[in-house]
């Protein structure tokens, strides 16, 4: 009795204290839990990860963007007027006057030029969006001008798409940077990189208050932003890995939005009367990637029996409610020439007959790599359920995320199961990787992922290089459209879903922009009730 | 043949010169131990099936782009060049960068590892001060049943996943009766409120005379310091009843008994007083377990502690980060042993 009565007492002396109620999110601050373990470099030049976009999606501002609702209406952002020369190479830039960095220094087409410059020439990851264009450390300085204050000039390498070179201008990497903040921080020529990525010297609504990584980041109010000041001054992201974890928090009102809830959770707090959602659909195209140096998915009829063995419905029910939807193209939602058609459905008497026609009337079997997270691993085991009933045997090899794709990129897989979401928000991201393969040998440079799957494609490519290069906007969408039908036909990628995201929030919290991309996220018109 | 000469007498060695010897023993054992360290976990990073490369640059980067990080991470070279300059920059004191966070692996480390500290501890002292008593009571109750209620509760510790019982722990004290804080070190009031001077907020808030921040910071730490207490205390609690149990069979305790001494001081002085050095090795076990981080505690309680870094590292094949970590770990061991070395010379006279 003397020891239940100690052990009560240290459980007492342990709590005392500790039961204290515990306020809500500050009111001039939006609270988020989030996964931002992804986040390597907030430096525009650099960054090329989900969540280090949407920071910078908040910091930066590009020359020219893109209508949210409408993408293939494009606008000028920082550039009050743009057009191309009747070379149909060298774009001009006039740039909006009175617009000031978050230093009070006015923007000036010097700081175009160097930001320009300085993303060519330190090609980190996201260069290639810009050197893409024949940019390179070489001539940059002679293709990237500035006339006088206000205008800028740059020259791409050949005739491109106009709306192609516009689209890349979008990207973070193209975000126009403080040159003179930039280079009071710059090191052994590294064009301010270190500074950079914890820092920020941009013209758009918030600033870098701090990144600790894997933990949090905080936002506050760009002072001298040109636009309307955001409707909550800062922002607090704290990384929380878990989502059931997000959930509890959002639950009991210590955080005002949790960003990566998935089926369960969301399904959980449906009914939650102090919870509402927003949602918007993002890029990201979940597919199978089959590859050709495998001699039973060499055959079309088995490539064409995997699609109608998929029950796209079922998982999407089951599995996916709310955070994906049923896609099979390789063009997500709202993009230039993107098609809403899907051919396929589950249908296990046409699989087993295409399968019989490929002489493989009593299946296979097969490896499938795939993350052991959700929802991949849940599809996995759906589609391995599924293809047994025509009598394939799928063998899931589960893997870390880099794991599959270090194992992808030596081509080394027989079918993988990833996500692949546009690196910018024009159609020949994806067309490119999808529908190109100009070298199918192993010594090619360009591992796009009809390379990674051997789908030796030279005709294809060549159409879709083309399309790069037609300058009318309707022409071009167009010859996406019959590529897109073209590859749901015989392309052995099967593609089954686009994310959409979610995000779940206390009720009295509103006005989170999700956009078509990650870099467009934007906090500055949540408002806090 | 010739006579062999007699044996010269030997000179008894110096104190002062023995102990040379057995400094240098100490330090050659622990440059020899973190050597092997280092070594198996370099090449453990290079046989894991994935491409560090990967971690720096993503999927999307170009060929040339790819290539030249390659070479800026020095994977180019042979596997002994790259263990030897690593080595080498760590004999300067450069644990190199971390891919993943762009920071200095020791600022990253100098910033995790306070978290894990300051969590560990708090979860030994729970586990040590409820542990001890309760395997104590199990042995002087054996086979009765609050004996059997304690055996229970060791099981239910070593055998409930730490993941559910955190989130159960969440559900329950944290959502439903409101007594501790939720996830995460300090409620967003309190971030940066507070100079960072050792990392663990306790202590720094204490420093600082932030009272506010300091109750808020135990606030948060509480539960994730009960749950991974509770499995330190299964641990502790377990070991200190099959060691006592074993003492209160002894001679010397029957001896005590029949002398007329108190049958509390029989079982807190002499046979608690017996267990005690193998009790002190219990729990240094124990500490630097938690010590290492507990990846699935800091995952639930988003608590930014070493296990996490270490554990998000390896699958992202960022070396500098994992190796700087596994000096830690290391280090951490070799300080815990010392440490008991010096207990057991505290506790047992024999072993001075």
């Amino acid at each position: 009795m003397k020891f239940s009565t100690m052990l009560l007492g240290s459980a007492a002396i342990v709590l005392a204290g500790v039961g204290a109620a515990y306020a809500d999110t500050p009111k001039d601050t939006v609270v988020m839990a989030k996964q931002i373990d992804d986040i390597i470099s907030l430096d525009p030049g650099e960054a090329f990860e989900f969540s280090g976009g949407e920071v910078d999606g908040n910091v930066y501002e590009r020359l020219v963007y893109y209508d949210l609702k409408d993408v293939a209406k494009m606008h000028g952002a920082l550039a009050e007027t743009y057009a191309v020369g009747s070379d149909g190479k060298t774009y001009t830039f006039k740039l909006r006057p009175g617009i000031k960095f978050s230093s009070g220094n006015t923007m000036t087409s010097a700081d175009v030029v160097y930001s320009i410059q300085r993303a060519v020439i330190m090609n980190k990851t996201p260069g290639f969006i810009l050197t893409q264009f024949g940019f390179t450390k070489d001539n940059v300085a002679d293709r990237v001008k500035a006339p006088d204050a206000m205008t800028v000039t740059l020259e791409t390498d050949k005739k491109y798409a106009p709306s192609f070179f516009y689209y890349c201008l979008t990207a973070i990497v193209s975000s126009i940077v403080d040159g003179a903040t930039v280079k009071q921080h710059e090191q052994n020529g590294d064009f301010g990189n270190d500074w950079l990525k914890t820092h920020s010297a941009g013209t758009g609504p918030y600033v870098i208050r701090s990144w600790k990584a894997n933990e949090s980041y905080v936002l506050d109010a760009n002072p001298n932003y040109h636009g309307s000041a955001p409707l909550t001054p800062h922002v607090f992201v704290r990384h929380v890995k878990e989502v059931a974890t997000q959930r509890l928090l959002l639950e009991k009102g210590d955080v005002d939005y949790a960003r990566n809830l998935g089926k369960d959770e969301l399904e959980a707090i449906h009914n939650n009367s102090d919870i509402a959602f927003d949602q918007g659909p993002k890029g990201a195209i979940t597919y199978l990637g089959l590859n050709q140096k495998n001699e039973y998915l060499r055959k079309p009829e088995v490539v064409e029996a995997l699609k109608y063995l998929v029950d796209y419905d079922g998982i999407d029910d089951n599995i996916l409610k709310g955070v994906r939807i049923v896609h099979q193209s390789f063009l997500p939602i709202g993009f230039l020439g993107a098609i809403d058609d899907k051919p396929y459905r589950f249908d296990l008497p046409k699989a087993k007959q295409l399968l019989a026609k490929a002489g493989l009337p009593d299946g296979f079997a097969i490896k499938m790599d795939v993350q052991g997270q959700y929802p991949f691993i849940d599809i996995a085991q759906a589609l391995q359920a599924s293809w047994a009933q025509a009598g394939i045997k799928v063998d899931l090899i589960q893997g870390d995320s880099k794991q599959v794709i270090t194992k992808y990129r030596a081509r080394n897989h027989e079918i993988v199961m990833l996500e692949w979401g546009p690196d910018y928000q024009d159609p020949h991201t994806n067309a490119q990787t999808f529908a190109s393969n100009f070298d199918n040998s192993d010594a090619s440079t360009t591992k796009t992922l009809a390379w990674r799957n051997s789908w030796d494609i030279p005709e294809m490519s060549k159409r879709t290089q083309a399309a790069v290069e037609e300058s009318d906007a309707e022409k071009r969408a167009s010859i996406y459209e019959g590529l897109q039908r073209e590859h749901q036909k015989v392309a052995p990628f099967v593609i089954m879903f686009e994310q959409i995201e979610v995000a779940a929030h206390r009720k009295g919290v509103d006005g989170f922009n999700i956009g078509p991309a990650f870099d467009n996220n934007w906090y500055a018109g949540i408002k806090k009730n | 043949m010739v006579a062999a000469a007699p044996a010269a007498p030997r000179r008894a060695t110096p104190l002062a010169l023995k102990r040379l010897r057995g400094v240098a023993r100490f330090v050659g054992t622990l440059a020899l131990t973190f050597f092997g360290l280092l070594l198996v976990t370099f090449l453990i990073g290079r046989v894991v099936p994935i491409d560090p490369v990967l971690a720096a640059v993503g999927d999307r980067a170009p060929t040339e782009v790819y290539e030249r990080v390659r070479s800026e991470l020095g994977l180019d070279q042979p596997l002994y060049i790259q263990f030897y300059r690593y080595v080498a920059a760590v004999l300067h004191g450069d644990l190199g960068k971390s891919v993943l966070t762009s920071n200095p692996v020791l600022a990253d480390i100098k910033r995790f590892f306070p978290a894990t500290f300051e969590l560990a501890t708090l979860a030994t002292l729970i586990g040590v001060l409820l542990g001890i008593p309760i395997g104590v009571l199990a042995a002087v109750r054996q086979n009765r049943w609050v004996d059997q209620v304690i055996r229970v509760l060791g099981l239910l510790g070593y055998s409930v996943p730490v993941f559910w019982l955190g989130l159960m722990g969440l559900v329950l004290l944290y959502v439903h009766l409101g007594w501790v804080a939720g996830p995460g070190r300090l409620d967003v009031f309190y971030e940066d409120l507070v100079e960072t001077r050792t990392g663990v907020i306790l202590l720094d808030s204490a420093l600082a005379g932030e009272w506010t921040v300091f109750r808020n910071a135990f606030a948060h730490l509480i539960l994730p310091a009960l749950i991974l207490g509770y499995f330190s205390l299964a641990y502790v609690s377990r070991m200190t009843r099959s060691l006592m149990i074993e003492q209160l069979g002894q001679e010397y305790v029957v001896t005590a008994r029949v002398k007329g001494l108190s049958e509390a001081r029989v079982i807190w002085r002499h046979a608690l007083g017996n267990v005690m050095v193998p009790l002190v090795t219990v729990v240094a076990l124990s500490y630097a377990n938690l010590l290492e981080g507990s990846v699935l505690t800091e995952t639930v309680f988003a608590w930014p502690g070493i296990g996490q870094y270490i554990t998000n590292s390896l699958l992202n094949v960022d070396m500098n980060a994992v190796l700087g970590g596994t000096i830690v770990v290391g280090t951490v061991f070799v300080g815990l042993n010392l440490l008991s070395d010096l207990l057991y010379r505290a506790l047992d006279p024999r072993a001075r």
